[in-house]
């Protein structure tokens, strides 16, 4: 109890950098993501490939090495520089987008293709199709999938410590510094993320249950 | 062909299909032909930044670092599957308080980032006086992590399979422990496979995880090769020569469990799962 006590200074804003890190990667893990399964989705064959190709080579990537490679390596294509955290958040977003994205192309493909061919016959438009019977649909399914990638992105945030954001995951660094126990200290962590993860896992079963409607 | 989303083109879709190829390869081609040009521009094609590659001694200490993420990831994956085995039964058991301590510790480590895991290994434990080595803190975390999300593949796959297979089991006079391990478990792993082997090439990419507390894997070979001074600090090029041998070893992997699935969807010796529901149950295997 006293390692955290006494660094509650460290702790507090650390963790809200977790959580700030957390939230603008999400969120632009969550815009890329969906463009890139438009363009896995899409019916022109130029498209499909470029969002086939993107996927697989990031899938197969450590989150790690992207780290390493846009902190480390970018800044001698000498393009523009960035903070760490503006290098964590691209590093979160390029290799979370991935993953959303086949979240939400098998949430599309879980919709059968007599609902659309039926709102087709009815005379509906493809922004109506999309937005009033597919959408609706496709998003109940991708719920769980889709917090379970949010809560990896989550846990995935620790790495940014590894690469001077001072987040959660570097506490430890400054604990062994001021010569507390970092085996408390890093307990303590390690509850830190499993109330948060277990937010992540209440929102998850509040929307589920709402939007569990049967088909 | 009808998706859901796109109805079978007709001529002017057609027409607007193939003009948006075009624009879309004119996009593509402009965002390579930037970066191509960045590289080009600022020297990381020039011989110099390349020539390490050649270097004998470097070659040996490349396949080493291979070699050491090989090491980390067989181990691991070893390891993870029978504590994946150990607690799926555990969390199936009849026993109450087993199910409990089961449940308890495959949810705990399954909330903890990895990287936290092996920090606490790394640098926590020697605070109360237990050694650690950086192989034994990157293969310990790596197996209580994955280990964790494999105990619940196992589980959805052993609770996937058609009740009847349990139940004519035990009207053959089978004991608990004979059901579970001669009739549930082979074919749970059987149907399994696939995602087995894609936490796989989870626990693969975890590894390079190592590179943080100082493990000397491929990834922090690649590092001290980008800070020789000698080679013209070949930070480009070496990332870019790591992630291919990422790629190509999880590419492996993947092409394995493609294969497996294929045959196994061929061979009529698997029950098909029992609902639709299996997939959703399954956990999709992230970092």
């Amino acid at each position: 109890m006293d390692v955290l006590l006494d660094n509650l200074d460290l702790y507090g804003p650390f963790f809200l950098t977790t959580i700030k890190l957390f939230l603008i990667s999400g969120a632009a893990s969550l815009v890329f993501g969906t463009f890139l399964a438009m363009l896995r989705v899409s019916p022109v064959p130029v498209f499909r490939v470029v969002g086939t190709t993107y996927v697989t080579i990031v899938r197969n990537t450590p989150l790690t090495l992207v780290f390493v490679f846009f902190v480390f390596a970018y800044p001698y294509l000498q393009i523009q520089t960035f903070s760490y955290f503006t290098y964590a958040v691209i590093a979160l977003t390029v290799y979370t987008s991935a993953f959303i994205c086949e979240v939400v192309r098998s949430g599309i493909n879980t919709v059968p293709v007599g609902q659309a061919e039926a709102a087709r016959a009815l005379g509906l438009n493809f922004g109506q199709v999309l937005g009033q019977i597919v959408l609706p649909q496709a998003v109940r399914s991708v719920v769980p999938p889709l917090v379970s990638t949010l809560i990896a992105l989550l846990k995935n945030t620790t790495i940014a410590a590894g690469f001077s954001v001072a987040e959660a995951g570097a506490i430890r660094q400054y604990l062994s510094e001021r010569g507390d126990n970092q085996l408390i200290g890093l307990l303590w962590v390690a509850l830190g993320f499993i109330i948060l993860v277990a937010v992540l896992s209440l929102i998850q079963r509040g929307l589920e249950k709402r939007w569990s409607v049967a088909r | 062909m009808s998706s859901v989303l796109f109805d079978v083109p007709g001529p002017k879709a057609r027409l607007r299909y193939r003009g948006l190829a075009v624009l879309g390869t004119l996009i593509v081609l402009a965002i390579l032909g930037y970066i191509i040009w960045r590289f080009y521009d600022s020297g990381q094609f020039s011989a110099r930044k390349w020539e390490w590659l050649q270097y004998t001694q470097v070659q040996e200490d490349l396949a080493n670092a291979v070699l050491s993420t090989l090491k980390a990831f067989a181990l691991g994956a070893v390891l993870a599957l029978i504590f994946g085995a150990v607690f799926a039964a555990g969390r199936l058991s009849d026993h109450a308080w087993l199910r409990g301590i089961s449940v308890a510790i495959v949810e705990f480590f399954r909330a903890i980032p990895l990287l936290v895991l092996m920090f606490l290994f790394y640098y926590g434990l020697p605070a109360m006086g237990v050694k650690m080595t950086p192989y034994l803190a990157v293969v310990l975390g790596l197996t209580l992590y994955n280990g964790s999300v494999l105990a619940e593949v196992f589980r959805a796959g052993i609770l996937a399979l058609p009740k009847g297979q349990s139940e004519a089991a035990y009207a053959l006079g089978m004991r608990k422990t004979q059901v579970m391990f001669l009739v549930l478990i082979p074919q749970a792993i059987r149907s399994m496979l696939p995602t087995i082997i894609s936490q796989l090439v989870v626990l693969l990419k975890d590894s390079a995880l190592g590179f943080l507390v100082t493990y000397q894997e491929l990834l922090y070979y690649a590092r001290s090769i980008s800070t020789q001074t000698s080679f013209g600090l070949p930070s480009v090029p070496s990332t870019m020569v790591v992630a291919v041998i990422y790629i190509v070893l999880c590419l492996l992997l993947t092409a394995l469990a493609t294969f497996l699935e294929r045959r196994q969807r061929r061979s009529k010796k698997h029950l098909p799962p029992a609902g639709a529901k299996v997939e959703e149950a399954i956990p999709e295997p992230v970092l």
